[in-house]
């Protein structure tokens, strides 16, 4: 409680100053001031052009996040178990992830045109890599006495998948997805700062363009908004996911 | 000899650990009969544990061949149960789910799982504690999880490292007699290794003496009591008290020799 009305204190403070260094200290056309864009936030949410772009982006970054995430975790899962084949395919795999994902926008344009499809594909991308590296290092340090004991009970692959792979490996998979929201929201905006007529990118490079600096604010509340409510999303399906994690974390701890 | 389920023939294990090589085990020569229990003593190190994971086929002789029904152990060896030093049980699953797992692979149906696991809960005394993880469980709670799941796979032979450890006198004499009956009844074969000696005495048919690391056996004494005894009043036997005496000769020049001097 005490903490929550230090953090409204500094965000007084931080919006006050801003509110009066602006047009005084610095001009107003760069950082225009906070009257100003809740003003357009106000407007926006008015004529509903807010929902509509916010709902756009939200859309494919959470497609692009649910689609770069199970092909990730699949991905890391197989790879992790057959080591053979992660051998081989080592090489490809870094290759590409060493590639800068947004360099892959333009041949995404020629595929699949400048809609949706495109920002989802672009975002799954860069999830995906994020997922899968940290799904496969979390199976491949399953702990092997307990793959042995159930083997030793005559469990077979997909048991031990079950029962010890996955639930193992989970908490790997969440941490992908944790630093995977950020990412996810990248390739979703600058999908639509590429080429888009609509999502809170185009917002932002629309308003960029009329230099409307108030606007652009705006438009990076709203992304921050999205992202905050992105990493609620995970953080809530994570305890849903993980019932002892929460049981760890409230024990009192002993040794 | 003829009936023996587990037989150690002249087995040897080099552990080589990177520059570092452990003789865990030597020259060890060990038949196990069906139906007998068998309880095994030496000192911290000498490779108890090595042993029965070799009974288990998670570990393969340097040396020698280890037969379970006359078949070289080569695999995971199904026909064995075992419950190891450390606890092993799965983080993510609360006490209920634990033992649940064997009953899981061997695809019973879920009413006869629940009913199983309760009845394996009731019998080690963890009522009350069904849906609590292992983080939240003492060590001898633990403990107790992990031998209601070996219960619950019922194997042929049960292989079983020190697991009555972490529990208090009263508790551990309740196992002991749940186990001992339990495996009587069923007539199922035991490996049991444990620290200490009225343990080995009051449980076994047998009781193998192994030395110091190279683990070898210095001797195999056949424990002169009934099949059938009550363990609640062992004390007053004299044949255990003898054997336990006797044991008890037997490991303290060993003690003697890692500085138990008399004070
Ligand atoms: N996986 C392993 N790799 C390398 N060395 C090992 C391994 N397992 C056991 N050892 C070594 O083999 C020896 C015997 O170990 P083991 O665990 O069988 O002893 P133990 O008789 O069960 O001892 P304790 O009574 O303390 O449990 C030890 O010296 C140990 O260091
Ligand atoms: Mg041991």
């Amino acid at each position: 409680m005490r903490l929550n009305a230090l953090r409204l204190l500094l965000l007084i403070v931080i919006v006050a100053s801003w509110e009066l260094v602006s047009g005084r200290v610095i001009s107003e056309f760069f950082i225009s001031r906070p009257s100003v864009i809740v003003g357009i936030l106000r407007e926006w949410t008015v004529n509903g052009s807010i929902l509509f772009h916010a709902g756009i982006t939200a859309g494919e970054a959470f497609s692009g996040f649910l689609l770069g995430g199970l092909a990730g975790m699949t991905v890391g899962i197989v790879l992790g178990r057959a080591r053979l084949l992660a051998d081989v395919v080592d090489p490809f795999i870094m290759a590409f992830y060493s590639l800068p994902k947004i360099a892959l926008a333009p041949l995404f344009i020629l595929w699949f045109g400048i809609g949706m499809d495109m920002k989802i594909v672009l975002t799954g991308t860069v999830v995906f890599f994020l997922v899968f590296l940290n799904t496969y290092t979390g199976v491949r340090n399953v702990s092997r006495e307990l793959v042995a004991i159930l083997s030793l009970m005559g469990a077979r692959e997909w048991h031990l998948l079950a029962k010890v792979v996955i639930p193992s490996a989970v908490t790997w998979v969440f941490a992908g997805l944790r630093i995977s929201v950020p990412y996810a929201l990248i390739g979703a905006i600058v999908g639509e700062l590429i080429a888009s007529n609509r999502g809170l990118g185009f917002l932002l490079a629309d308003a960029a363009g009329q230099f409307d600096t108030g606007g652009v604010f705006a438009a990076l509340i709203a992304i921050m908004l999205l992202a905050f409510l992105l990493n609620t999303a995970v953080k809530y399906t994570e305890r849903k996911a993980m019932p002892w994690k929460s049981a760890d974390e409230t024990r009192e701890v002993t040794i | 000899m003829s009936s023996a389920v587990v037989e150690f023939e002249n087995i040897g294990k080099l552990f080589e650990a990177g520059r570092q090589a452990v003789r865990a085990v030597e020259h060890v020569d060990l038949g196990v009969h069906d139906g007998e229990f068998v309880t095994i003593v030496g000192p911290s190190g000498c490779g108890k544990s090595t042993l029965l994971n070799m009974a288990a086929g998670l570990l393969q002789p340097t040396e020698g061949t280890v037969r379970y029904r006359g078949v070289p152990v080569t695999a995971y060896n199904h026909a064995t149960g075992y419950m190891t030093q450390n606890d092993h049980l799965l983080p993510w699953r609360d006490v209920v789910g634990n033992i649940a797992v064997p009953l899981e692979i061997k695809r019973f149906p879920r009413a006869s799982i629940r009913e199983r696991v309760q009845a394996l809960i009731d019998l080690v005394g963890l009522t009350g504690f069904e849906r609590s993880y292992p983080a939240q469980l003492s060590g001898g709670m633990r403990k107790r999880t992990a031998l209601a799941r070996l219960l619950a796979y019922d194997p042929e032979t049960f292989l079983m490292d020190e697991p009555f450890a972490a529990l208090d006198a009263q508790l551990r004499v309740n196992m002991q007699i749940e186990v001992r009956r339990l495996c009587r009844r069923l007539n199922k074969t035991v490996l049991f290794v444990t620290h200490d000696l009225d343990e080995a005495v009051a449980l076994g048919d047998r009781c193998v003496v192994f030395s110091p690391r190279p683990g070898t056996i210095r001797k195999i004494v056949d424990i002169p009591l009934a099949p059938t005894r009550d363990l609640l009043r062992l004390r007053h036997d004299p044949a255990y008290v003898a054997m336990t005496a006797e044991l008890w000769d037997m490991i303290a020049p060993s003690l003697a020799a890692t500085g138990g001097e008399p004070v």
